[in-house]
């Protein structure tokens, strides 16, 4: 709308620019300071409330002149002052004189007229830089760009309640970067705002409690700091307690909320702390109440989904705490009917908000029930709780989409929604719809949410694998965020877990030898996991030996083809020698892992493919023939870690396990690995671990023991 | 208060200290929690009734714990007790908690409305702690909260100013568990299980949920309630009316030169000629420094037939006259005295008649909705009558007592230049140099710095009171209070007078019948004289300078209604209906009267 009236505005100020405005500017231009004077008060009169008059002013280049009175040393003090004051008036207006005063190099200035000892000059200069910084047009780093300027404001910060006021609300506007923390932080902005939370002014309080807010945010040394605090011999935590009374104004009890939460977050105040428990968590589940203001429900909503996020006591608190769980409901209720019928003005003011409030719900929600099952039930028996997930997985909005697949990914975690109500909405097919095309944070999200929509129990997995997933998950593990490769190749992993056959073919197909090869070489060790995890599903050894072979086959062919695609290579291979060859590879990439710098996680998995491979009779040899991987294995069988010694021992007694229904040279091979491994020292390390603590390593070494003495 | 001795009273642990303290500390909460209950008509609930229970509950700890004896087979074996008393709809917002000592299979924290015994399940209203259902007046429960268990605080907060009820757990709101809750409910507990054993705090310890919070944001609503309460077409008036109280106030109780200030800023009249504010002024100084005689002198001469018209309120200013002899400071017995004149009779510092505020004075409440000479007795027969028949009266007599500084003419003048010492007026004994006098002020003024318990009202009465008790030690020093101020000729007059009076009382009896409240005025005063020291005597509440205060406004009130002006200022009957308006509240159980107390708004 602005946009569009803005030619012809333009035009009919021009034709009225002579008539009215011009002579206000005129009068800047008087040789006699008195008359300039006169002049700038009545530019002020005139200005008052007249947004027409101010674009009217800018326009005739008012701007800069009153800059220049603004900035001469021999203007009197009274001049310089309603110069500040017009500024600021002119401030006031619409973000387009924001932009014109910004261009015409107002805030280096105004900060130049903070030097001044004059206060009514320094009041309304801050006045005005006021106006300027808290409007979103301006860039916050003008605040920044000379350092002394925060050491100078954080002094002037003494001298009267209105400097207070101007120059907190300037700092809780610009403090928006980690950096900016840090810069307010080092010059002192604690100890010197602290005092003002029991200032008379309420406003200066109000403005000193943002900026603690902004402040802490995120931010542990802030936070740290903050928790030490005395104002007037009271601990800053509690000051904020008190901010949070009942009867305090609404706006003072959330901004000392989001004070505490912050703290909290940051690990400065502990979870079950009475201040957080029966203070700041009941404060902000009354301003997620029907009786409060849409903008403060959305911000009560968000910041106890902050709060709670990662305490599972919290969130069962939060859930008993009037009713929170259908409170939220009525979240999802704007615009009402009522609304739409009464007046209009209602109608726009919910429809501006049903968009926040939906997903301040539904962040709210997936806080809520990230842990405890019982909560996520009481979730999903709200009513049509799953509809309006499913129906706000496809919203416009990319803010709602993104709540609701949180919220649907926080509740997948439950076995139980799983196989009843995620099935019953079929949630899957919105998800996979949500999958072909969105932002990376969605996918990130989404694609988690089909991780546990792939686990073996899931009722969805199957008709989610009719739907020709498996490309897109191949293709997220191409990506370059790291979280959507793990999720990718985590999602194949689950998928392949007990899978059959031909799934298990189709993933290696899709996936690519090469891709899986590269995929154990990535930088991010929880890919390296979950690709190691997919390698140890498809060796499974759930299917007997043959279906094993035939896979590691298919693998392997699927690699040749590729080389025979990119390299012409002749097409005359023996499959043996395809086996020794490329089973080679994979014997690489294992030795490589473990004598890599990774986690026991890692390795673990690791020793896990190798006891999958030990279980192949064709695969044993090449174990057998490497002794590299030999040796790591007698050093595993070794380690301090009990996780390790199981894995190692478990692929050594895959390695001597005796088939029964083996083939004569399946004997002999048996028994020619039994004989190497004790000449390797095995025999005295099973006997050795026959004694250990841990039960389960006793077991396994004794039933390798039995090996060797049947 | 009374119903707390009463309860004391009852119980055998009276002697215990320990209990004593907690008794105190209960009753300092409850009178905290709930400022607005009045404990004479609605007691609050202290501990369980050991009346109003199931023979399957035993009751132990000061009637607190609460345990299941009974066999707890099935539901027909449930039990439960109630609190002594129903909640008063004046606490505006109830609470007490339950801790789970010992958990059984089922528990039940409930609330009960007056009712017999037999059938608690009719308009009963609990929370159950196996299943977390909530049950309203039947057998079946909703999903209501978590479930509850051993160490477990259960609290159940009644708002009775919406009706409704929420209940607690460990300190955390659960929300809205019932509405439209009706009257008089009785906090309660259930029990079913052997075993069971729970602990009711009904204020004795601190709670652990912040009832206080949750009252101050009630408190906060209802008193934007009534800020934003719409006014309506009268809007403009607004102004006006309060401009109009503020200057009547001033007016009625005689402050001339505040009034007239008032009037000229504001731009407002007064209604009263100037002359006589001043003339009630003096007279009511007069009655207020006991000097009754002077005072009756003075309304004769300024407004005849003012007293002749209304015997019954001579006859009290008569009675007090004789009360001010004994006590020595009327004129007609100070005149025998060697005493200094100034003794007792002036109050330090100026304004003198500053009128008593809010719940000090008990006064007051009824002062809107009973005119004050009938809460005295006295009913003016004759009042219809009195006024315009006199016009012109004060004007005839204001130029011999324009200036209050005129009160003193019909003192005897051995000290007139010591009046005006700073501590002039703060002895009430014999004076005898100038320097012991300052010894003893010195004394008195650290004694009035060291009284805490003085009453918050007007500093001269507290200051006289002290010294009135400082007196008795002093007795031997300065043998002060005497009979008459001690003189002889002065107890002869004194008892001459009382003779008068007695034949006053039968002049009246004669002509207007019997009058029961002379007879016990008179009978009062007598009683007096029978006394070796009436000031420490079962009747010497008499001799506090305080009771000038009924006969001082009952008379100006007189004066003013003989004027044809209102005899109360509308200032004190708004407050007055006001506060009554609150009490009536209390009631018809509207809860909010507990949050919009008139001495909320007085500061």
């Amino acid at each position: 709308m602005a946009c569009l009236l803005e030619a012809p505005l333009r035009i009919s100020v021009l034709s009225e620019v002579t008539a009215t405005s011009r002579h206000y500017v005129d009068r800047l231009f008087d040789p006699d300071p008195q008359k300039v004077l006169q002049g700038v008060i009545d530019m002020k009169n005139a200005v008052i409330g007249n947004n027409k008059q101010k674009a009217n002013l800018i326009v005739l280049g008012a701007v800069p002149r009153l800059l220049y009175l603004l900035q001469q040393g021999s203007s009197s003090s009274e001049l310089r002052a309603e110069c500040a004051v017009v500024l600021g008036s002119l401030a006031m207006g619409t973000e387009n004189n924001i932009k014109s005063l910004v261009d015409c190099h107002i805030i280096p200035a105004l900060l130049q007229g903070l030097l001044c000892p004059d206060l009514i000059f320094i009041e309304a200069c801050l006045r005005c830089l006021r106006t300027v910084f808290i409007s979103p047009v301006t860039p916050v780093q003008l605040l920044y760009t000379d350092p002394t300027v925060i050491p100078h404001l954080m002094s002037l910060l003494s001298r009267s309640q209105r400097t207070q006021e101007y120059i907190t609300q300037i700092f809780s506007h610009c403090c928006k970067t980690p950096e900016h923390q840090t810069v307010l932080f080092n010059h002192g902005a604690i100890q010197n705002i602290a005092p003002l939370l029991i200032s008379p002014s309420y406003k200066v309080r109000m403005q000193a409690l943002k900026c603690f807010s902004v402040l802490a945010y995120e931010n542990t040394q802030v936070s740290m700091t903050l928790v030490n605090v005395l104002v007037d011999e009271e601990l800053l935590s509690q000051v904020f307690v008190r901010m949070m009374q009942r009867d305090q104004p609404i706006d003072m009890q959330l901004t000392a909320a989001k004070c505490l939460t912050y703290m909290c977050r940051a690990g400065a105040i502990r979870t079950d702390d009475s201040c957080i428990v029966l203070k700041t968590l009941p404060c902000l589940v009354r301003m997620c109440s029907k009786e409060r203001l849409l903008e403060e429900r959305v911000e009560g909503a968000e910041t106890l989904a902050y709060l709670m996020e990662p305490d599972v006591e919290l969130q069962r608190i939060a859930s008993v705490t009037d009713h929170l769980v259908a409170m939220l409901a009525d979240y999802f209720k704007y615009p009402s009917s009522v609304s739409a019928i009464t007046d209009i003005k209602r109608l726009d003011h919910d429809l501006k908000h049903a968009h926040e409030l939906r997903q301040a719900a539904f962040k709210l929600y997936a806080s809520l029930g990230s842990n405890d099952e019982d909560i996520r039930k009481k979730i999903t028996e709200t009513e049509n709780m799953m509809d309006r997930i499913v129906s706000g997985l496809s919203e416009s909005s990319v803010k709602v989409r993104l709540a609701a697949v949180r919220c649907l990914h926080s509740l997948s975690r439950s076995v139980q929604q799983l196989r009843t109500s995620f099935h019953d909405h079929a949630v899957w097919k919105p998800l996979m719809k949500l999958l072909q095309n969105a932002p990376d944070e969605v996918l990130v999200m989404a694609s988690s949410t089909l991780c546990n929509l792939l686990l073996e129990f899931s009722p969805s997995k199957e008709p989610i694998l009719e739907s020709g997933v498996i490309e897109l998950l191949c293709s997220l593990t191409q990506s370059d965020s790291p979280a959507l490769r793990v999720n990718g190749i985590w999602a194949l992993m689950n998928m392949a877990f007990q899978a059959d056959q031909k799934v298990k073919g189709e993933i290696v197909r899709a996936l690519g030898t090469e891709q899986l090869f590269r995929l154990l070489s990535d930088p991010d060790s929880n890919v390296l996991m979950k690709t190691l995890g997919l390698l140890r599903n498809l060796l499974s050894t759930r299917p007997p030996v043959p279906v094993l072979l035939k896979l590691l086959h298919s693998l392997l062919v699927e690699l040749i083809d590729q080389m025979e695609h990119s390299a012409a290579v002749p097409s005359s291979w023996h499959i043996d020698q395809v086996m020794s060859s490329h089973g080679k590879q994979i014997m690489q990439a294992v030795t490589l892992i473990l004598e890599g710098e990774h986690s026991i996680e890692v390795k673990e998995q690791t020793l896990c493919i190798l006891a999958n491979i030990a279980d192949g009779n064709t695969a044993k040899e090449l174990i057998m023939t490497n002794d590299d991987i030999l040796q790591k294995i007698k050093y595993y069988m070794a380690h301090s870690n009990v996780k390790l010694q199981l894995a190692a021992t478990f692929c050594i007694s895959n390695l001597i396990w005796n088939e029964e229904d083996g083939e004569a040279n399946a004997m002999t091979g048996s028994q020619e690995r039994q004989d190497k491994l004790r000449e390797l020292g095995f025999v005295d390390i099973l006997h050795k671990l026959t004694q250990a603590s841990d039960p389960n390593l006793c077991d396994r070494a004794k039933t390798a023991m039995q090996q060797y003495l049947a | 208060m009374d119903a707390m001795a009463e309860l004391g009273a009852g119980s055998l642990l009276l002697g215990d200290p320990a209990f004593n303290y907690q008794e105190a500390e209960l009753n300092e909460r409850l009178k905290r929690l709930y400022p607005a209950v009045n404990e004479d008509e609605t007691p609050l609930p202290r501990s369980w009734s050991p009346k109003d229970k199931y023979s399957y509950i035993g009751l132990s700890q000061n009637n607190l714990r609460v345990h299941y004896k009974g066999h707890g087979k099935n539901h027909k074996d449930a039990a439960s007790v109630r609190a002594t008393h129903p909640i008063p709809a004046a606490c505006g917002i109830y609470y007490f908690e339950v801790k789970i000592v010992s958990k059984g299979l089922d528990f039940l924290s409930s609330l009960l409305p007056l009712s017999p015994i037999p059938g608690w399940d009719k308009h009963s209203y609990g929370y159950h702690g196996d299943d977390g259902h909530s049950f309203c007046s039947s057998g079946t429960g909703q999903p209501y909260g978590p479930t509850f268990t051993t160490g477990d605080v259960i609290g159940c907060c009644v708002n009775l100013i919406n009706n409704t009820c929420f209940y607690t757990k460990n300190g955390i709101s659960l929300g809205v568990a019932f509405t439209d809750l009706p009257p008089n409910l009785y906090p309660t507990v259930g029990l079913q299980t052997p075993g069971e054993i729970v602990d009711a705090n009904f204020g004795q310890q601190p709670f652990v949920f912040d009832i206080e919070d949750y009252m101050s944001e009630w408190r906060a609503k209802i008193h934007g309630m009534i800020a934003r309460f719409p006014i309506g077409e009268r809007l403009g008036e607004w102004q006006a009316v309060l401009q109009n109280m503020v200057s009547t106030y001033l007016v009625h109780h005689g402050y001339c030169a505040t009034a007239t200030a008032f009037a000229r800023a504001t731009e407002t009249l007064i209604q009263e000629d100037q002359t006589s504010i001043k003339n009630r002024q003096r007279i009511q100084k007069l009655v207020l420094a006991g000097r009754v005689g002077e005072a009756i002198e003075a309304t004769q001469q300024l407004y005849p037939g003012l007293l002749e018209h209304n015997p019954n309120l001579l006859f009290m200013l008569k009675c007090r006259q004789f009360v001010e002899m004994v006590n020595g400071t009327d004129s007609e017995v100070r005149c025998f005295s060697i005493r200094s004149p100034k003794s007792q009779d002036s109050y330090p510092g100026s304004p003198s008649l500053s009128p008593r505020h809010g719940a000090t004075n008990p006064n007051l409440h009824s002062a809107g909705a009973d005119s004050p000479t009938c809460s005295n007795g006295v009913t003016p027969p004759n009042k219809n009558k009195s006024h315009n028949k006199y016009p012109g009266v004060s004007s005839a007599s204001s130029s011999s007592s324009s200036s209050p500084s005129s009160v003193n003419y019909s003192e005897s003048n051995s000290t007139d230049s010591t009046k005006s010492q700073p501590h002039s007026g703060t002895s009430n004994q014999e004076e005898t140099s100038d320097s012991e006098m300052e010894i003893e002020a010195e004394h008195y003024t650290n004694g009035v710095a060291e009284n805490p318990s003085a009453r918050i009202m007007n500093g001269t009465y507290k200051h006289q009171e002290i010294l009135q008790a400082q007196d008795i030690s002093l007795e031997d020093s300065c043998a002060s209070r005497q009979l008459c101020g001690g003189n002889q000729a002065a107890t002869e007059r004194m008892i001459q007078f009382g003779r008068e009076l007695q034949g006053l009382n039968e002049q009246l009896c004669r002509e207007y019948g019997k009058n029961v409240t002379h007879k016990k005025m008179l009978q009062d005063a007598f009683s007096l004289l029978a006394y070796s020291d009436p000031w420490n005597c079962p009747v010497g509440q008499q001799l506090d300078p305080m009771q000038r205060e009924n006969i001082c406004s009952a008379l100006n009130s007189a004066i003013l209604e003989s004027q044809n002006l209102p005899k109360q200022p509308p200032l004190m009957l708004a407050l007055g209906q006001a506060t009554e308006c609150v009490q009536l509240m209390a009631r018809v159980r509207s809860g909010s009267c507990s949050f919009a107390r008139v001495d909320n708004f007085l500061h």
